[in-house]
């Protein structure tokens, strides 16, 4: 109904716009057309006209002015003197960060926790029963805040390392030391550095392009032995020995490369305050890494266990029959079907932790809305501009995953007849 | 058998059969059944046995705080000192009291203390007019009732002259009425005409109208303001009103996604994508920040009106996405039996498709709702009372400063009533619709 | 499931409710209550009590211009907001003031355009350290860890201040003071910083609160007071001299226990003034003879708000400090009523 618009009536010509199903669509489409670009328009103006009412302008010039605040995590160069785009990378980063660390880790935790609650030991299928549906039926925030507060509660505080007799210790040979500020881990530095290449928004580091380099070159001086082998295989029936040549391509290089380079990992040391050198993971991230993965992952399990139970067992009898053997029966022939039914939802559960990790402002890790959409939002009074960019952001994070899933999906849709 | 009795009188043959023996004991009772199950194999024994020692763990760390729960204190200062004199100083223990204390705050937000039936009778009258779309059993009759609930629902929470929500329902009458009338002329003019004459009805005169019939028939309950919500209440006002409202845009939207109509097809494709990519909270944040600068200049309305609208259509976008998957599911076939019935397509639509198409997806749409009302949660960050919210608000008075785990514990465990028992009825649903069709 | 009427309903009773004009003072009394923004919760200057009343520093300011301006202390519809909502909802007539410890700034007052009517609470951002850390001084927490509550002019000055003396520290970002509290206490920050008057509320909950410290640096200024929307003059004096004669009660003794005796007519001029016995000074903001008289009722003074909500005899234990008044060394200082 209100698809149709107001027409003259009595014009034959006209009316067949309407009553003609081979104009009747466009028809429909153009007057749709119209109230879409009419609603639109009608937001544009009223957004225009408070706008000048407040006094206020849209522009994105403040993303150039000086942020004047300090964030804690940082995969780039950045200081209070930065500016707000420079804030926003940063925090879009640790955005990323946290939602690929949270995507892996749900995925190990959501196929554990599938395959046990399908197990046949009643204690283990029980458990996972509990947490499936614990952790499923109260809201993420609610899990972000308290996994927060455990994480805080059961660590103990960099102090209670100090003094002659302290309560913690460091474990793996005093080089990982777990606090309540986050998990100190020993850094690996290079005393012969290469130094860094500057490409403007952030440094590359000359070492690591280096080391990656050789990790290619060995790999594919590896694919070539391993070619040969098959090649003298199928002409002889014999495969020759290779092992110890791809131990020998694939290890030396990166080790003598290592050494040039003066590898050496520096042990986190408490000094004042705090733990000093390593990479400190910070208790926020952590808490949110560990919320989001544990949160997601009861999803994951429930659709790991649905992907496991839509596999008929006839297929396995139907393998088995073929004379494959129990290995690659699961490699060729579940596997293969029961991934295409867990990889569309898996995807999709991808999607919401991406979406989900705005919530790390609750603990405190500087993400994309804690900066743009925070501090830099509350600072600038620019909502309108910032919102918008933000929206935005997480629409293009959101569009490249589901295009990955899209990918997926072609390629393995079922070909039929 | 006969013959072997014939022989009975050899020694070496026993006359009766021996009685049986019990089995060995690993083969039977809870033996049998731990082996089988809990220590088949070394993987297995390894999991049970740290099963097992997660749960003594957990049992350990927690079971003395739960044993010590105090729910008579008034503060947690008061708290903490009785603990402290029954079991010995720097004894821990869970504080209900805090719970005891504030627990109509968080159930209710500060609706009014003597009017709390009204929202726990809207509730209960949620369950009536639900049963009927939920359970097959309840007669058909009964969605008269689910048809006027909304009204009824709105009148009950925030109260007023009963006039108002009337009016308002008369607007489908005043809709039907026309459509009625005008059919004679042209089907399609009287799809127009019912479409504009409710709106234009409430937009003129249903508002006087109710003025003048409260004038005469004063019927109506004590209002309650929107900034009375909170706690439970709030969370449940904007999941159900959510859900229920997206429902009709979300069946438009996932026609028109399966529209061969290429622009209608770009802008509802267009407006799923985009509100399915941006996080929940941006849009929140939209509501609460932005929404005002959209309409016209001096609109200014209720944040929780706006948050509704929000989050309407938030869900609307995950709604037409289940109704997709519904109409997918649905046989060509009947598509092709509507059409060769000579059904246009709205009446096959009404008729034939999404009937069948809203049935399927009845599992879907109670998802939507456990996710949508999971994430009522978010209103927080835009200073909404929630349950979350009324959490900080309450260890901002001076007497609960520093409680935590108790409110959080209570808060967990409501939530997971409501969304276990859904996802349980939507499981129970899900397996009944499949027998259907098998 | 056609719930659509419901949003019918609602879009109706929205449109009827909206439309705000710069007719602040008309849309209170035709609306009949006023539309205060608060704090969502912070100890002695606003937070709900079991039965669902606001109370507090900032919220008590609320009440007095409603009686002020509606002539009952609860006619207020207090909107609770997070630092982030507070200016939008300000700026777009939600609320009609914002009492929510906001400090006045140049920017907010220039830029955002709002006005800030005066100064109820005269804070400064300090620092909070556990005794066992052995810190005397704010000049020697380089290096510590840093509990902020975000969305706050808190985060910049820190930011400033630890540039401006070359030290490092760790900020850890935190949305509610709740939250933050259970992060110190935790021991997964080493110093928490907020508004002088926030640390001393927070240390005033702990369970043992003589093992903590505030540094003696103060190293802001954070003049917090109650605004109102730029562009409607006459709203802000009238928000402006309710504050006033808050304060001027105080320093004329007027008190709520003697205020009805006083407005039978004193021989101090002054004090008559206030309470509406002589002149017109409520016709002049387009109020009635007994506005302030009304203000002053509501609560008492500004030295009785400030005892009963924040004082030294509450929990959270405040002296008056720089906000005793201008006779008493302080800074509260009330133009004359003339």
């Amino acid at each position: 109904m209100a698809l149709t618009a107001d027409i003259p009536k009595g014009n034959f010509r006209l009316s067949m716009l309407l009553y003609d199903t081979r104009y009747r669509s466009i028809t429909i489409q153009v007057v749709f057309l119209m109230l879409f670009m009419a609603g639109a328009a009608w937001l544009v103006d009223n957004a225009v006209q408070n706008l000048h009412n407040l006094g206020k302008d849209f522009n994105y010039s403040f993303l150039g002015s000086r942020a004047g605040y300090d964030i804690n995590q940082t995969f780039i160069q950045y200081n209070s003197n930065s500016t707000h785009a420079r804030a926003m990378l940063v925090g879009l980063l640790n955005t990323i960060f946290v939602s690929v660390l949270a995507c892996a880790l749900a995925t190990v935790l959501g196929v554990i926790a599938g395959v046990l609650r399908l197990s046949k030991n009643w204690v283990v299928a029980k458990l996972m029963t509990v947490y499936v549906e614990t952790f499923r039926n109260v809201p993420v925030l609610l899990w972000i805040i308290l996994i927060f507060a455990v994480m805080t509660e059961s660590t103990p505080a960099p102090n209670a390392f100090r003094g002659e007799t302290p309560t913690a210790s460091m474990s793996l040979f005093d080089s990982i030391a777990v606090t309540n500020r986050g998990v100190y881990i020993p850094e690996p530095v290079f005393s012969n550095s290469l130094g860094n290449i500057d490409i403007g928004i952030f440094l590359i580091s000359n070492d690591l392009l280096a080391i990656l380099a050789v990790l290619i070159a060995s790999i594919y001086v590896n694919r070539l032995i391993l070619r040969n082998a098959t090649a003298v295989q199928y002409a002889t029936g014999i495969r020759p020995v290779t092992w110890w040549k791809s131990v020998l391509v694939l290890v030396v290089p990166v080790i003598v490369l290592l050494f040039a380079l003066g590898f050496h990992v520096i042990k986190p040391e408490l000094k004042g305050f705090n733990f000093q050198g390593g990479i400190q993971m910070r208790n926020s991230l952590i808490s949110l890494w560990l919320a989001l993965s544990i949160y997601t992952g009861a999803f994951i399990a429930e659709n790991v266990r649905a992907g496991i139970l839509a596999v008929s067992k006839g297929q396995t009898e139907a393998a088995s029959a073929l004379g494959l053997r129990p290995s690659r029966t699961m490699k060729l022939v579940i596997l293969p079907q029961a991934l295409r039914v867990i990889v569309p939802p898996l995807i999709s559960q991808y999607l919401n932790i991406t979406k989900n990790s705005s919530l790390a402002i609750a603990v405190g890790y500087m993400d994309l809305r804690s900066t743009l959409g925070g501090i830099t939002l509350n600072q600038t009074g620019r909502e309108l501009e910032a919102m918008l960019l933000m929206m935005l952001i997480y629409l293009i994070l959101s569009l490249m995953i589901s295009s990955a899933m899209n990918l997926y999906n072609r390629s393995v849709k079922m070909k039929e007849r | 058998m006969s013959d072997l009795h014939s022989h009975n009188t050899l020694a070496f043959v026993r006359s009766e059969m021996l009685a049986e023996q019990a089995p060995p004991t690993s083969q039977i009772g809870a033996v049998r059944w731990m082996r089988e199950n809990l220590f088949s194999g070394w993987l297995n024994s390894t999991l049970t046995v740290l099963s097992v020692l997660f749960i003594y763990l957990l049992v350990t760390h927690i079971g003395p705080w739960f044993l010590h729960a105090m729910w008579n204190a008034d503060s947690l200062r008061e708290c903490r000192d009785i603990l402290a004199a029954n079991y010995g100083e720097g004894a821990t223990g869970a504080c209900f009291g805090v719970i005891r204390d504030r627990w109509h705050q968080l159930l209710f937000g500060f609706y009014p203390q003597d009017l709390y039936w009204r929202p726990v009778l809207a509730m209960v009258l949620m369950l009536v007019a639900l049963a009927p779309v939920l359970f097959s059993w309840v007669p058909r009759k009964m969605m008269w009732f689910s048809l006027i609930y909304p009204g009824v629902a709105f009148w009950l929470l925030w109260g007023g002259s009963i006039w108002f929500p009337v009016m308002a329902l008369a607007g489908f009458v005043v809709a039907a009425v026309v459509y009625r009338l005008v059919l004679p002329v042209s089907t399609l003019v009287a799809s127009i005409a019912a479409g504009l004459a409710p709106v234009f009805w409430w937009l003129f005169l249903s508002g006087p109208i109710a003025r003048v019939l409260t004038g005469i028939v004063p019927i109506g309950l004590e209002p309650v303001t929107s900034d009375q919500f909170g706690g439970f209440t709030l969370s449940i006002v904007i999941g159900v009103s959510g859900v229920a409202m997206s429902l009709p845009i979300g069946i438009l939207l996932a026609l028109g996604r399966q529209s061969d109509m290429f622009l209608v097809k770009t802008i509802c494709v267009g407006f799923i994508e985009f509100i399915r990519g941006v996080p929940l909270i941006t849009l929140l944040f939209t509501a609460s920040l932005l929404l005002n600068y959209f309409l016209p200049p001096g609109t200014n309305f209720d944040i929780i009106l706006r948050v509704i609208i929000m989050v309407t259509l938030f869900a609307a976008a995950y709604q037409a996405e289940t109704i997709r998957g519904g109409l997918a599911a649905l046989p060509r076939g009947q598509y092709e039996a509507a059409d060769a019935l000579g059904l246009d397509y709205w009446r096959a639509q009404r008729l034939i498709i999404m009937p069948q198409a809203l049935k399927i997806s009845i599992p879907g749409i109670v998802g939507n709702f456990i996710a949508l009302f999971k994430d009522t949660t978010l209103v927080v960050f835009i200073g909404l009372l929630d349950p979350i919210g009324l959490s900080n608000a309450i260890r901002a008075d001076t007497d609960w400063n520093g409680v935590y785990w108790e409110l959080f514990l209570f808060i967990g465990a409501m939530f997971w009533i409501v969304t276990f028992s859904m996802s349980r009825y939507s499981q129970y649903l899900e397996r009944k619709l499949r027998t259907d069709h098998r | 499931m056609k719930k659509a009427l419901f949003l019918g309903t609602m879009t109706v009773a929205g449109l009827a409710a909206g439309v705000a004009a710069a007719d602040t003072l008309g849309d209170v009394k035709a609306r009949g209550n006023l539309n205060c923004g608060v704090s969502t919760g912070l100890a002695g200057f606003s937070a709900p009590d079991a039965n669902g009343e606001w109370q507090g520093f900032d919220v008590a300011v609320c009440r007095a211009v409603a009686a002020a301006v509606v002539g009952d202390p609860a006619k207020v519809k207090f909107t609770p907001l997070t630092a982030q909502t507070r200016f939008s909802a300000l700026a777009s007539g939600e609320i009609d003031v914002l009492s929510r410890n906001t400090t006045w700034t140049f920017s907010r007052d220039a830029d955002l355009g709002f006005t800030f009517v005066g100064v109820n609470y005269y804070d400064g951002q300090g620092f909070m350290v556990p005794k066992a850390l052995g810190v005397s001084s704010a000049k020697e927490l380089s290096g510590a860890t840093v509990c902020i509550q975000t969305g706050t002019t808190t985060e910049l000055n820190l930011a400033d201040y630890f540039r401006k003396n070359n030290m490092q520290y760790e900020p850890v970002p935190i949305e509610s003071n709740a939250e933050a509290q259970q992060q110190y206490l935790a021991g997964a920050c080493d110093v928490y910083t907020t508004d002088a008057s926030g640390l001393a509320s927070t240390r005033a909950t702990f369970a043992n609160p003589d093992d903590h410290i505030l540094l003696p640096e103060i190293i802001s200024k954070e003049p917090l007071g109650p605004l109102v929307r730029q562009g409607d003059d006459k709203w802000a004096d009238i928000v402006r001299w309710t504050l006033n004669a808050l304060i001027a009660a105080e320093e004329y003794g007027i008190t709520s226990a003697n205020i009805e005796e006083l407005a039978k007519g004193t021989e101090n001029p002054e004090i008559n003034r206030v309470l509406g016995k002589e002149g017109d000074l409520g016709a002049m903001i387009g109020l009635d003879a007994a506005w302030a008289h009304r203000a002053i009722a509501a609560n008492g003074n500004y030295g009785e708000i400030f005892a009963a909500t924040i004082g030294e005899s509450t929990p959270i234990g405040l002296a008056r400090g720089l906000n005793a008044q201008w006779t008493q060394g302080g800074l509260q200082y009330s133009p004359p009523f003339r």
